[in-house]
């Protein structure tokens, strides 16, 4: 049965990824454009390798204070702490903020590792030419896709807290260096996501049965 | 034409010829009954769908959206009271707040998720919709269509949303919370640029504005 299947590259075309309109690459090859929509057309995503190991390798520096710096500094009359985003899952789960806890668990602490560990997987096993599971990994890059901007939830939680919690000397809240860590680390593994091509992940099969 | 068991032969059927942005795999294009899916028989990807949805139900989600988008900027998100002592905050204070507190950076990221390219998206499909409610194909289309298509990801209202309450939680042992008119409005403006989202679908405009090179390698 795949031996039957055709892919537009081998055909010569190229689909445009703003509008879906197929053209032929010799035309598109270098610096065509769709006829259609305009856009910048490639049989597959320029350098997209190379860009999504950029993104992703400052993505892992870049997680390492977002786990260790404060995050977010509260204080009032009485106490005073600093939260990471760890400590901040912590302290709301033992205050009895289970549902929410899990929430930001998930979104904070799980999403990001899960891209990373993803986008790494996808990206070695491409490099390998890999045949393994290709249609189980596709499934994670869709996912991959899906839930990366959830991780921003933290972001909007200080931020909202911070505006809102000024009252002098009573409550205070101020976002700390961790946030911005941790901001960056959601956009580079969201940059490094859009820049990966899953239709790389599919090519070893054709190149396998023309040779 | 090349003829595989995955290509649904229909005769007298138009050849469209599609490939399947994840995979790559050629395929031809098929009617699709309305609120039908197309995917794709070797990713499984969905390829494009046939919205139930009208321009003109786009057209007032859209509409819905921008006013608001106004009103979620306009008024207060939420307040605070410790004893007598209230603060409240709006969105673009929020963003101030941490630009003046030297978090440029982070202060950029909320702004441009939660104001810039929301008002951006909300903006550009009145500008597309409108004249094409009355069958104008309004100038720069194709511009606005991949200017969409590329900031899609980047817009996270839903996201601050889910921030929004995730706050409301914590502050609510601590401090009396002063709910703001536009707490509402987010929630509201989540539910229409959802209903924007799924309603929208450009490959219907795509098709109106389809150029003559486009057509005759289509038909090849």
């Amino acid at each position: 049965m795949s031996n039957l299947w055709i892919t537009a590259a081998e055909q010569g075309l190229c689909s445009c990824h703003v509008c879906g309109l197929l053209s032929k690459s010799h035309q598109a090859n270098l610096s065509g454009f769709c006829p259609r929509c305009g856009n910048r057309l490639h049989l597959r995503k320029n350098d997209s390798v190379v860009r999504c190991w950029a993104f992703l390798i400052s993505a892992y520096i870049l997680y390492i204070p977002a786990n260790l710096l404060t995050i977010m500094e509260t204080g009032s009359l009485f106490k005073h702490r600093k939260d990471t985003i760890m400590s901040g899952v912590v302290h709301l789960w033992k205050t009895g903020f289970e549902g929410i806890a899990a929430i930001v668990f998930i979104a904070s602490i799980m999403v990001p590792l899960f891209k990373l560990i993803v986008l790494t997987l996808l990206l070695v096993s491409v490099q390998r030419r890999s045949m393994w599971l290709i249609r189980q990994r596709t499934w994670l890059y869709r996912v991959v896709e899906l839930v990366g901007r959830w991780s921003m939830l933290d972001i909007y939680v200080v931020t909202i807290l911070a505006a809102v919690v000024q009252i002098q000397s009573l409550a205070t809240v101020t976002a700390g260096p961790g946030a911005i860590a941790f901001g960056a680390v959601v956009v580079l593994t969201m940059f490094s996501a859009l820049y990966f091509d899953p239709r790389l992940i599919w090519d070893p099969l054709q190149k396998k049965r023309t040779t | 034409m090349y003829r595989g068991n995955h290509l649904i032969t229909m005769p007298n059927y138009p050849t469209h010829l599609i490939a399947c942005h994840e995979c790559d795999l050629l395929q031809r294009e098929i009617d699709l009954p309305l609120g039908g899916e197309a995917h794709c028989p070797r990713c499984g990807a969905m390829l494009y769908r046939s919205s139930p949805g009208t321009l003109d139900n786009t057209l007032a989600f859209a509409l819905a959206a921008a006013l608001l988008l106004v009103i979620a900027n306009a008024y207060p998100i939420l307040g605070i009271d410790i004893q007598g002592n209230t603060n409240a905050t709006h969105l673009f204070g929020a963003v101030r707040y941490l630009w003046n507190h030297e978090m440029h950076l982070l202060s950029v990221l909320v702004g441009v998720t939660t104001m810039i390219i929301p008002a951006l998206e909300i903006a550009m499909m009145l500008y597309l919709l409108l004249p094409l409610r009355l069958s104008i194909v309004p100038a720069g289309t194709p511009f606005i269509l991949r200017t969409l298509h590329s900031i899609k990801p980047w817009g996270m209202i839903e996201v601050f949303m889910l921030g929004i309450l995730v706050s409301l939680v914590k502050l609510k042992d601590d401090a009396a919370i002063i709910p703001g008119v536009a707490l509402w409005s987010f929630g509201g403006l989540t539910l229409m640029l959802a209903a924007v989202a799924s309603s929208f679908n450009p490959r219907d405009v795509w098709h109106k504005i389809g150029t003559e090179s486009g057509r005759e390698q289509q038909h090849e």
